[in-house]
């Protein structure tokens, strides 16, 4: 069992939770993700390390409800233990010092891409960072990414909050004003295929970083695959980061639809048996 | 392991049993028949996911026992992988001593409930009774040892093994599968503090994730873990060696010796066209998402399988069978098939599973090979295109090697495939360890008497070092590698 230590509502559908886990705290590096299980019935969930402290022997994850596990995380209080969690799973982010890099984040892949951006910006690199969400109430951890960017920019799709556009008009902005060295993106599979098409334009190295759906999380079952480069991967063990020119995001559109009824039917099951 | 053929020919002399053998002719014995192993009924069974064997009744274990000849030299014991003394546990079967028996049974097998279960008795145990000499069926071993052991669970009279007093040495099992649930069974009676790390949030690798509760209940698999507690083995769930922390982590907080038995986890495929189309699984995920995840009572649990009309399973393996017998109970009332590439001669699942299989209405498409998957406009599976096969020359395994017939290809109708063509090792624990040796299959080099690894205060055993096996080889590596192990610290 491993304790909440503290619970942070970051928006309405978004939550910071502090877990107690020594080992992970311990021997976590950017880019790695844990697998969660609440309770008997509950299923494994993968979510990324945000944060960890590993004087205090925790670990920062930011969750956004999307469906059933992920609402019953978010609708976890301090002192509610969650009864399976296990990691650092996945490959640590390769963090180098490239020079100029964007850190471009959409939706939730806003929390996954914090401590990525916070290693790259570490490296020494010219860090600029993009958030970007549908409408303003979606925007998440604002001012935790302005610390630490030399540039921010928010972009909304119905203009909001920042500028109006997509993620992809804020990053062109700035390949036209500047030498770019990196992108790195995070975020929907849509999202990150637009920035891929791109980038490549560009030749722009970037990295997305993939949130397939996953069982064990440990390479054993083949749930997470994905085609890369025209081989299949497992994005649990061989990632969750690959070089996104390579990635074939409409396989992987398709297989993160794979169970939309089932999920339907889980979550509207669970919304009303919470009343 | 060598049998101790002196200490049987003791237990054997013992007066009760010289009494039990004289009570009934060798003759009479011959002459009763197997008994048949009672199964759920077919039609129904293949809707529900309840065991299918429901076990023999006293009666029915009596008599069978009866049967056994309580030979001098048995020779079904050298068929065993870990010498269990056969004639010694089903004499105190006939005797009515169940109890007693199971006993004997834990004395070399600390899962006797699991083996009886599981094990190929066919082409061990079972293939060795001199009753195969004689042209009969052989003594029912496996189901006798099955008995016993459950009746010794159901009557919650389960003895706990005695344990020696601690020796203070720290000793950490990688992997909760038989094997290590063997090796830490073995080294916690001689007094060593053993600790079993693994990776899943529960304990019995293959056991509980991917053989399905109507072959092997759960229940019976947490009872063995059970003991294993009171005996004083230390279970931690949810922990990588290797990634949540590595060995030389595991040294600093004091344990000197290891074992690894951590399977081979990793799922194969094919590399055919359309592979990663939605609704194509690897039989590990099925499976897991079945078994270990419970999807079969999906919505009351949160991880959903797909339920479908139309199931292909490619594959001729345990794995297969499991796969494509969990298929129909989930509703594959279309068609659920097995596509193998040879015939069913070479099938490596076990006898008694194609036999359930058929029973329960699966379908067999043998020498027959997908080539290439179609998919709708949503990505989702619709067809698969196979080849036919014919059987040519012999190849390295001894089988006939299957050859694509040209021209040969058809589409069939499917809505998913799982795809059990087999496993290999987890390379974690190989890649992790610096300066372990592993083959070019990626098992763990082991020096086979003493199952130590190219690093001597490393043990290994199981599908780890032998690629896919059995639950029985693995424990029998188990044990092999507590004695040698135990050998080391004494030496050292
Ligand atoms: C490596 C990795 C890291 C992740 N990190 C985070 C994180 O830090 N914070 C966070 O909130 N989420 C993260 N996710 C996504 C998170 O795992 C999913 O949101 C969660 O599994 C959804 O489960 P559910 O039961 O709530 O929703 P479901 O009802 O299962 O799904 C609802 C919808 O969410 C989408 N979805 C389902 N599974 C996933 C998935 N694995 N990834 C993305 N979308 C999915 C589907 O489109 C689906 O229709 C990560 C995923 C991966 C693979
Ligand atoms: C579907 C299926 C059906 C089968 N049916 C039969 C049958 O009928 N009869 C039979 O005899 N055999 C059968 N087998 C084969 C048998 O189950 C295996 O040979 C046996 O389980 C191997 O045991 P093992 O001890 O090597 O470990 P496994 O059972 O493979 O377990 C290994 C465990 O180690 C854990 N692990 C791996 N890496 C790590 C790590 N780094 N840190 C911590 N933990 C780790 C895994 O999560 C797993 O739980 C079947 C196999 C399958 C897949
Ligand atoms: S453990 Fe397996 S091989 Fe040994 S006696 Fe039992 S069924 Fe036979
Ligand atoms: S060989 Fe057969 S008959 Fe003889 S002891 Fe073994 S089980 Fe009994
Ligand atoms: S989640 Fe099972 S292999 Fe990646």
């Amino acid at each position: 069992m491993y304790k909440v230590i503290e619970k942070t509502i970051l928006s309405e559908n978004v939550a910071k939770l502090i877990i107690e886990n020594k080992t992970i705290a311990k021997n976590r590096k950017p880019g790695q993700f844990v697998i969660i299980k609440m309770g008997e019935i509950g299923e494994r969930i993968p979510l990324t390390i945000a944060d960890a402290d590993p004087e205090k022997g925790t670990i920062t994850i930011i969750v956004q409800k999307v469906g059933t596990s992920s609402h019953k995380l978010f609708n976890l209080n301090a002192g509610d233990h969650i009864s399976d969690l296990v990691g650092p799973l996945g490959q640590p982010t390769e963090v180098e010092k490239v020079g100029t890099v964007i850190a471009a984040g959409g939706g939730v892949g806003v929390a996954p891409l914090y401590p990525i951006a916070k290693a790259f910006k570490e490296a020494g690199n010219k860090l600029i960072t993009i958030l970007a969400a549908r409408t303003k109430d979606l925007i998440i951890l604002e001012n935790e990414m302005k610390e630490f960017s030399d540039e921010f920019m928010i972009m909304t799709d119905d203009g909001s909050y920042g500028k109006k556009g997509l993620i992809t008009a804020g990053i062109e902005e700035i390949i036209n004003r500047e030498k770019v060295d990196m992108v790195i993106c995070l975020g929907p599979a849509i999202m990150m295929k637009f920035i891929a098409l791109l980038t490549r334009k560009h030749n722009i190295h970037t990295i997305a970083s993939l949130n397939t759906i996953m069982v064990d999380g440990t390479g054993m079952c083949g749930a997470c695959r994905v085609t890369v480069g025209g081989k299949t991967k497992f994005v649990c063990v061989d990632g969750p980061e690959f070089n996104a020119h390579e990635v074939d995001f409409d396989e992987m559109l398709k297989r993160l639809n794979a169970y939309k009824k089932e999920e339907e039917t889980s979550y509207s099951k669970y919304l009303k048996d919470l009343k | 392991m060598s049998v101790d053929y002196e200490a049987l020919k003791k237990d054997r002399a013992q007066e009760w049993r010289e009494n039990l053998r004289k009570s009934i002719p060798a003759k009479e014995r011959t002459q009763v028949e197997r008994v048949k192993m009672p199964e759920n009924e077919p039609l129904k069974r293949n809707k529900n996911f309840n065991e299918v064997n429901k076990g023999l009744s006293e009666e029915q274990a009596i008599i069978e026992a009866k049967r056994c000849l309580d030979c001098p030299t048995p020779t079904c014991i050298s068929g065993c992988p870990v010498n269990i003394d056969i004639p010694g546990f089903i004499k105190q079967i006939e005797k009515g001593d169940f109890l007693e028996s199971a006993k004997v049974l834990k004395d070399t097998n600390a899962l006797p409930a699991v083996c009886g279960r599981v094990c190929p008795q066919e082409n061990q145990c079972e293939l060795q009774c001199i009753y195969n000499k004689m042209k009969k069926p052989s003594v029912a071993i496996g189901h006798l040892e099955r008995f016993a052991s459950d009746y010794e669970r159901n009557t919650g009279k389960i003895s706990i093994p005695e344990v020696l007093k601690s020796n203070n040495i720290k000793i950490a099992v990688i992997g909760s599968g038989p094997s290590g649930l063997t090796f830490a069974g073995e080294m916690c009676k001689l007094g060593y503090e053993v600790t079993i790390f693994e990776a899943l949030h529960e304990f019995g690798g293959v056991l509980v994730y991917g053989i399905p509760e109507f072959r092997l209940p759960k229940k019976i698999v947490r009872a063995e873990i059970n003991s294993l507690e009171k005996m004083g083995v230390k279970f931690v769930k949810n922990f990588i060696v290797g990634r949540s922390a590595g060995l030389d982590e595991l040294k600093d907080q004091g344990f000197q010796g290891f074992f690894v038995g951590s399977g081979a986890g990793l799922p194969r495929f094919m590399n055919v066209p359309g592979e990663n189309l939605v609704n194509i699984y690897s039989s590990n995920e099925y499976l897991t998402r079945v078994n270990l995840m419970k999807a079969y009572k999906f919505p009351e649990y949160d991880t959903p399988i797909i339920k479908a009309k139309r199931v292909a399973v490619i594959g001729g393996g345990n794995t297969a069978m499991d796969s494509v017998r969990t298929a129909k109970r989930l509703g594959a009332d279309r068609g659920a098939i097995i596509i193998y590439r040879r015939s069913e001669q070479e099938m490596p699942a076990r006898i008694e599973e194609v036999h359930h299989a058929k029973e329960e209405g699966i379908e067999f498409l043998i020498l027959t090979n997908p080539v290439e998957y179609i998919g709708d406009s949503e990505g989702k599976v619709k067809q698969i295109k196979v080849q036919k096969m014919e059987l040519g020359k012999p190849d390295e395994s001894g089988r006939r090697r299957p050859q694509p017939i040209p021209g040969s290809e058809y589409l069939i109708d499917i809505d998913i495939v799982v795809v059990g063509i087999g496993t290999s090792p987890n390379p974690l624990i190989p890649q992790t360890i610096k300066g372990i040796d592993v083959t070019r299959w990626g098992t763990l080099v082991v020096n086979e008497e003493t199952m130590q690894t190219s690093i001597p205060y490393i043990f290994a055993g199981g599908d780890i070092v032998r690629g896919g096996a059995t639950v029985i080889l693995a424990m029998g590596d188990g044990t092999k590698a507590a004695e040698s192990a135990h050998k080391y610290f004494i030496n050292k």
